[in-house]
Parts: structure tokens; C-alpha cells; sequence
């Protein structure tokens, strides 16, 4: 009578949340600022998103049935990777860049480390500073013709938010609340980006330590160089700071990124204030516009190393606890 | 008034409405019984019946070999036929004596005689709660006579009761708190002779108001008091308890004694008043019977010795065949593989599932996403330290304070990677303590 029954070590019982319910909500969430910039940029923003989605879904199937590897894109990771690499590109540019992109990020970066958690960098920002480097002109133009999907790169550029602030003007900052401004597709609209934040939120898939030590510690770090450096710091230069480039985008859907941010409490704080040092460092000192992909890329690299030093105390270690 | 709780932890469904409402049931078995001789944490028993020898109700048939150990008694009256090692529910098997139940029931002297315990000095009480055999029946076993006596019995200023019953499914303590008040306020009464200076605080989980309400309105001694506790797993854990009622924190290294704490469970407080007040050994104990492949859940109590076989054929049997058995909480309950098993002292449930939905669940690669760390009670990193196991680098292991890890699951309950943790820890606890035992040797 009891031949098929299971015997198995405990707990017997499990949550319901899965990897896979993890992802779809983060995708969710994506939709919201991914909706945003096809909303503002038009067809061409949706061709790139399907780009980047179809090649890093793909180049993961093609990557584990070539290695003869268990196919695991029904996780989804691939799919969030291929949603927050179209975050993280210009609405027209042409085919083969989110193509490449999405071969950097699952290939390079996230399968020849090991697959699903063990990637050292958020694969999408790893492909997207690839891209920036590689092909600074194409990355940095943001202009909406959808003739320029299959046409030759040419150079002409316009400034971003960040650029321009740079060069010391300061652009509207309501308009990115709402809507339009030159920069990547997901960056268009803060407000989208802050709804699927929040729905991230209450689904606790984020932990809201990480972006808000990162936002917050950013501003106050810009507004403490720039005194240094003599600046005088309006309200409209710090919405600016706020809602312009990817801070807003990058602290909730990249810095969060689990694979690669630390998990002690202490650590990530630390995590966050080393993003917000960085980010801050290099809008006001660097003459690079890459704020925030290079901060989060190198807090990456120092998770491990954070979460080493910050291992807690278990309970009953506390000093003064008993005895 | 506030709920009090321990930092972390997790919400598992509570799943107790297939019996919360069922009165407890007496079934007393006229099948053989069988004793494992070793029923309780430390050393086994040494039988004090030989094959053949007649034996009474009530009736001492293995004896303590050292302080930390627990007499056992028979619960039916017949012959011993056999001593022999007993498949257990642990998966083991282990020495059992073994009594042909000849249904008379005849008791032995003295048993259930009721005695004048006002009477009664601390080392009189002590020695009747050893003699009776009692250990922990929540679940670990730790004799009880033990754990009543700290080194510096005046320094106890809590004496907490464990009515925290946080594994799901299980409702037996819930309904002796109803059924049986009245005798575990009076247990507890028993229980605060021993310290002098402690006070009783009841912890109740806030899923068992009406537990709380009735002892509540029973209580007649100012020294004991109901507190209210966040429904959370694992709020019975000992550790966990005592952070909630005194907000006083001990490692693993320490005894609830160094934080002025002794804990003692809801159906183990009854035994104590049994043992002392009715001359009554620890012969019967409350299982509860449950899960969504049993005919009728149901509260029994039986005669420790019985088997799981009978338990489960009074619950009416299987609805289906069932997926998976389990002893004890799902949460830290053992697997079972087959049902003609001697019930222990520390079978505290049978639980029988329609569907398994852990055996053959897929796991898959851990994203680091954090949630195992949000989960322990223990403050622990299961992230890294389960790193650390699978990579057999149990130096690291402990360095990340692995071996505080009470195995409560939690870790592997919220796991959206469903990695085995537990089972991870469970051997690597085993790894470092076998080095640790070779170490000494050397």
C-alpha cells in the first residue's frame, strides 16, 4: 500500500513564491517605464525592445541546448535581462546593437560565469557599458527616426539632461516627471518609472533600502561637491539630478538586481552609499555621462567583499544580550 | 494589550481548522505495544523486564542510566514477548521492548492514587517528575526533570509555558489549553514551587484567542499571567519564546537558565501535575491526526506504545492514498515510510497530504535574492553558509555561525529557488561535530 509514497527531509510545506513569480513581477514592473518610452519614441522603441528581449531569451536557449545544459529561459531571468537592456538604449539604433547586447549580457557576462546567480555584474548593464564604450556615437543619439534602425550610424548627437547640466544648463525637470526628454527609453518618464517601483515594492520583491540610501545619498553628495567646487544649488538643478538619467531607473530595477547586491542588511547600506559616492563623483567630476551604469557595475564587483565584512551577529551574540 | 514576538521568522499557513474544533478522543488500543528504548534526547534506556515476565499498567519496564535519560513505562498490562530492535518513526530502528496487551488493563499499586502535593518540597516534586518518565512533548524530548533543575534554582525569575504551537496543523496543546485548563493551571502551580522567585507567563499565539480567553478567566494566582504572541514560525522555538515573553536573547551554547528562563510545554505541565498530583506516569499523550488525506482529523489521546497503524484506522483512514506522511509539524517533522510504528513520547502529530509538494519539487539555482536571511530566527546567512556546505568548506561554515542553526526550516520554507537549506545544515552540522569528536580523540 505505501510503495509510491515520498519520504523527503523537512519542512514539507513551501511558499508559493517561485524564481519564475519573482521575474514575471519584475517584469511587470518593467512594463511601466518600457510603456513610457514606445509611448514617447514611438515604433522604434518597441522594435529595440523586441530586439533586446528576443536576443537575450535567445542566446540563452541557443547557448544551453549548444552546451547540451538544462534550458531554464522559463525562469525568466532572460527575459528581465532582455526587458532592462531596452531600459537601457537609445529608442533608434541600429538592429545589430541590441543584438550584440544581448550576446554580451547572457553570453559573456552571465553564462560563461555559470548561468542563474552567478554573474558577477548585472548582465544588462555590463552589456550596456560594453555598448557605451564600444559605440559611444550610436549609444549617445537619441533621435526618434525609425529610418535609423537599419541605416549607417551617423554622429550626430543630441545632449541628454545630464549632459546638458554639465554644460551648465538646466533643463526642465517637470517635463521628465511626466514625460519626453531626450535619453534612453525607460529613462522618458519618472512617474512610470516610480508606479512600477511601487507595484516592485509592494510585491516585496524589492527591498526599499537600496534605492532609497542610493537616491537620497546621491543628491546630498552632488549638492555637497558642488559647494566645494563654489556651485550655487537650486531646486530645479536638484529635481534635475533627481528625475534626469538613470538614477531614478537604476536605483530601482538595477541596483536591486538580487544576483548582485548584497543580502546582510549592513551590507546593503554600504552598498548603496558606495553607488551614491560613486554616482555622485562622476556627474560632478568626471567628464563621463555614465553616472549611474559604471557606479552600479563597480558596487557589483564589491558585493561580495561587502557581504564577507558584513556577516551578522546571531542572535543571543549581541553584547550585553545575557551574561 | 501589544503581541509580542522574536525579529524574523515566517507566516506558513496555519492550516489547524481540521481540528481546532474536535474534542480530544480517548482510544485506548488492545494491540501489542511497543517501546522503543529510546524515546527522549540522551542515553537510551535499560530494560528492567525480561522476556516473559508479566507487567502491570503503569508499571516501570526501563530505567534512566544517567541523569539525562527518562524511565518508560508500560501502558497496558500482559506479557513481554519479546526485546528486539523496532523500525521508529525517525527512520531508524532502535531496541524496543515489546508486551502482549492482554486487555485487562490492570494497574499497579498506587497508580492514580491522588496525593496531597501542598505538602510537597521541591526535591520531592523533582524526583516524582523524574521517576514519571516526562520529557518535552512538544516535539525535542528533553527529559523535563532536567530542564527543572538549574544550578541556581533562586536565580529563575520565568518560568514560560510553550503554548506557542506555531507548526502548522497541529492543534493538541490548543486543545488541552480548552479541555484540560484547569490541571495545567494547577501543573503550573506545581511547577512554581520549584523556583521561588520565578513567575508563569503563558505564551499563546494570537491564533489561539479563545485558548487565551478560557485560561484567562480559569487563572486564580497572581503569579501567572497570558501573553499574547504574534501568530509566527518558529515562535515556539525555546530561544525564540523567551526573545518574545522577556525580550532576553541566548546563543545555542547557553541554557533558557542562564537568561533567569525555564520553558516548559503546554502537554508536558499536564504530565508534571499527573506524575506528582496521580501518581500517573507518562504513559498517554495527545496526538493530533491531520492532513487533507485523512477521512476525519481528529485529537486522540492515546497509550504511548501504540502504533500509527490504529491511530490512523480510528481517524477513519486515507480519503486517497496519500502522497506523503509525515511525523510531527511540517514544519520539522519526519518523512514517514511506512505506518506500523510505535507512537513515542514525542509523537506529537500524523499528518497525511493528498499531494506532496516537496519531494519532487525542481530546485533550481539561487538567485541571492535574500529572503532565507530575512527568514532566520537565528540571524543567520543560509546563503553563504549553504556555500560553504556544498563545498564541503566546513571551517567556513561554522565561522559563518552555522552551527547555531536550530534546522526550524524556515530558510527552505521561503527559498522562490526551493534549495534544500535545512538539509544542507543537517549535514553539515553532522560534518563539523564528527571532526569535532575526532578532534578530541587526537
Amino acid at each position: 500500500m505505501f510503495r509510491n509514497i515520498n519520504v523527503s527531509v523537512s519542512p514539507h510545506i513551501r511558499d508559493k513564491r517561485t524564481t519564475q513569480n519573482i521575474m514575471l513581477d519584475v517584469c511587470i514592473a518593467l512594463f511601466f517605464p518600457l510603456l513610457a518610452g514606445v509611448y514617447a519614441y514611438g515604433l522604434s522603441a518597441l522594435i529595440t525592445i523586441v530586439l533586446c528581449v528576443i536576443s537575450c531569451v535567445g542566446f540563452e536557449l541557443l547557448f544551453q541546448l549548444g552546451m547540451k545544459k538544462k534550458v531554464t529561459i522559463s525562469d525568466l531571468s532572460a527575459l528581465v535581462t532582455g526587458m532592462i537592456l531596452a531600459v537601457n538604449m537609445p529608442a533608434s539604433v541600429p538592429w545589430f546593437i541590441p543584438v550584440l547586447g544581448g550576446f554580451f549580457a547572457i553570453i559573456i557576462v552571465k553564462q560563461l560565469f555559470g548561468g542563474l546567480g552567478q554573474n558577477f555584474m548585472n548582465p544588462a548593464l555590463g552589456a550596456r557599458c560594453f555598448l557605451v564604450i564600444s559605440f559611444a556615437s550610436i549609444m549617445t543619439n537619441f533621435s526618434t527616426d525609425i529610418n535609423y534602425l537599419f541605416s549607417k550610424p551617423d554622429v550626430v548627437t543630441s545632449a541628454t539632461p545630464m549632459a546638458m547640466v554639465k554644460s551648465g544648463v538646466v533643463t526642465n525637470w517637470f517635463d521628465m516627471l511626466v514625460n519626453t526628454h531626450a535619453g534612453c527609453i525607460g529613462e522618458v518618464s519618472a512617474i512610470a518609472i516610480l508606479i512600477g517601483a511601487a507595484y516592485m515594492i509592494i510585491r516585496r520583491v524589492i527591498d526599499v533600502k537600496i534605492p532609497f540610501i542610493y537616491i537620497i545619498s546621491t543628491l546630498c553628495f552632488v549638492a555637497l561637491i558642488q559647494t566645494i567646487k563654489g556651485e550655487t544649488i537650486t531646486f530645479d538643478y536638484m529635481m534635475v539630478q533627481l528625475c534626469g538619467g538613470g538614477l531614478l531607473i537604476g536605483s530601482f530595477f538595477m541596483a536591486t538586481d538580487y544576483v548582485t547586491s548584497p543580502i546582510t542588511n549592513k551590507g546593503k547600506v554600504i552598498y548603496a552609499l558606495i553607488l551614491g559616492l560613486m554616482t555622485s563623483l562622476i556627474r560632478t567630476v568626471s567628464p563621463s555621462n555614465e553616472g549611474v551604469s559604471y557606479s552600479i557595475i563597480i558596487g557589483n564587483m564589491l558585493t561580495p567583499l561587502i557581504e564577507k565584512f558584513t556577516v551578522p551577529k546571531p542572535f543571543g551574540y549581541k553584547k550585553g544580550a545575557v551574561k | 494589550m501589544k503581541l509580542k514576538s522574536f525579529k524574523r521568522g515566517i507566516h506558513p499557513k496555519g492550516n489547524k481548522q481540521f481540528t481546532c474544533d474536535k474534542s480530544i478522543l480517548e482510544f485506548i488500543s488492545n494491540e501489542n505495544a511497543v517501546y522503543p528504548l529510546s524515546q527522549h534526547i540522551g542515553a537510551p534506556c535499560e530494560p528492567v523486564v525480561a522476556v516473559g515476565d508479566e507487567v502491570k499498567k503503569g508499571q516501570l519496564i526501563a530505567k534512566a542510566t544517567s541523569f539525562v535519560s527518562c524511565n518508560i513505562f508500560s501502558a497496558v498490562s500482559g506479557k513481554v514477548i519479546d526485546i528486539k530492535p523496532v523500525a521508529t518513526t525517525s527512520g531508524e530502528t532502535a531496541q524496543s521492548i515489546i508486551i502482549e496487551n492482554d486487555g485487562k488493563f490492570e494497574e499497579i499499586e498506587n497508580f492514580g492514587k491522588k496525593e496531597d502535593y501542598s505538602k510537597f518540597d521541591r526535591e520531592k516534586i523533582l524526583e516524582k517528575i523524574q521517576y514519571a518518565g516526562i520529557v518535552g512533548l512538544g516535539g525535542a524530548g528533553f527529559p523535563t526533570h532536567v530542564k527543572l533543575s538549574p544550578k541556581e534554582p533562586e536565580k529563575i525569575d520565568y518560568l514560560i509555558i510553550n503554548a506557542a504551537e506555531c507548526e502548522p496543523y497541529l492543534t493538541s496543546d490548543y486543545r488541552l489549553m480548552l479541555e484540560k485548563g484547569e490541571k495545567l493551571v494547577e501543573g503550573i502551580k506545581i511547577l512554581l514551587k520549584l523556583f521561588d522567585n520565578a513567575k508563569c507567563v503563558i505564551g499563546i499565539e494570537n491564533n489561539k484567542t479563545d485558548a487565551y480567553k478560557h485560561l484567562k478567566s480559569i487563572i486564580d494566582d497572581e503569579k501567572i499571567e497570558c501573553q499574547l504572541l504574534k501568530a509566527k514560525y518558529p515562535q515556539g522555538g525555546e530561544r525564540m519564546l523567551i526573545k518574545a515573553i522577556t525580550g532576553r536573547e541566548i546563543n545555542s551554547k547557553m541554557l533558557p537558565a542562564d537568561a533567569g528562563c525555564v520553558v516548559v510545554n503546554v502537554a508536558t505541565t499536564i504530565a508534571c501535575f499527573d506524575a506528582v498530583a496521580n501518581n500517573i506516569p507518562l504513559i498517554r499523550r495527545v496526538v493530533t491526526i491531520t492532513g487533507d488525506a485523512i477521512k476525519e482529523p481528529c485529537n486522540l489521546l492515546v497509550n504511548i506504545g501504540s502504533s500509527h497503524k490504529e491511530l490512523l484506522e480510528v481517524a477513519g483512514g486515507f480519503l486517497t492514498q496519500p502522497e506523503k506522511m509525515v511525523s510531527g509539524g511540517p514544519m520539522m517533522g519526519t518523512a514517514l515510510f511506512e505506518i506500523d510504528l510505535p507512537v513515542t513520547k514525542t509523537s506529537s502529530s500524523i499528518l497525511a497530504f493528498q499531494k506532496d509538494e516537496v519531494a519532487k519539487i525542481p530546485t533550481s539555482a539561487c538567485i541571492h535574492c535574500g529572503r532565507c536571511l530575512g527568514a532566520c530566527p537565528e540571524k543567520l546567512v543560509p546563503q553563504l553558509m549553504m556555500a560553504a556546505s556544498d563545498n564541503s568548506q566546513f571551517d567556513e561554515f561554522e565561522k559563518l555561525h552555522g552551527m547555531e542553526c536550530i534546522e526550524c526550516g524556515s530558510c527552505t520554507y521561503v527559498c522562490p529557488a526551493k534549495r534544500p537549506l535545512t538539509q544542507s545544515f543537517k549535514y553539515a552540522k553532522r560534518e563539523v561535530i564528527k571532526k569535532r569528536k575526532k578532534g578530541e580523540k587526537k
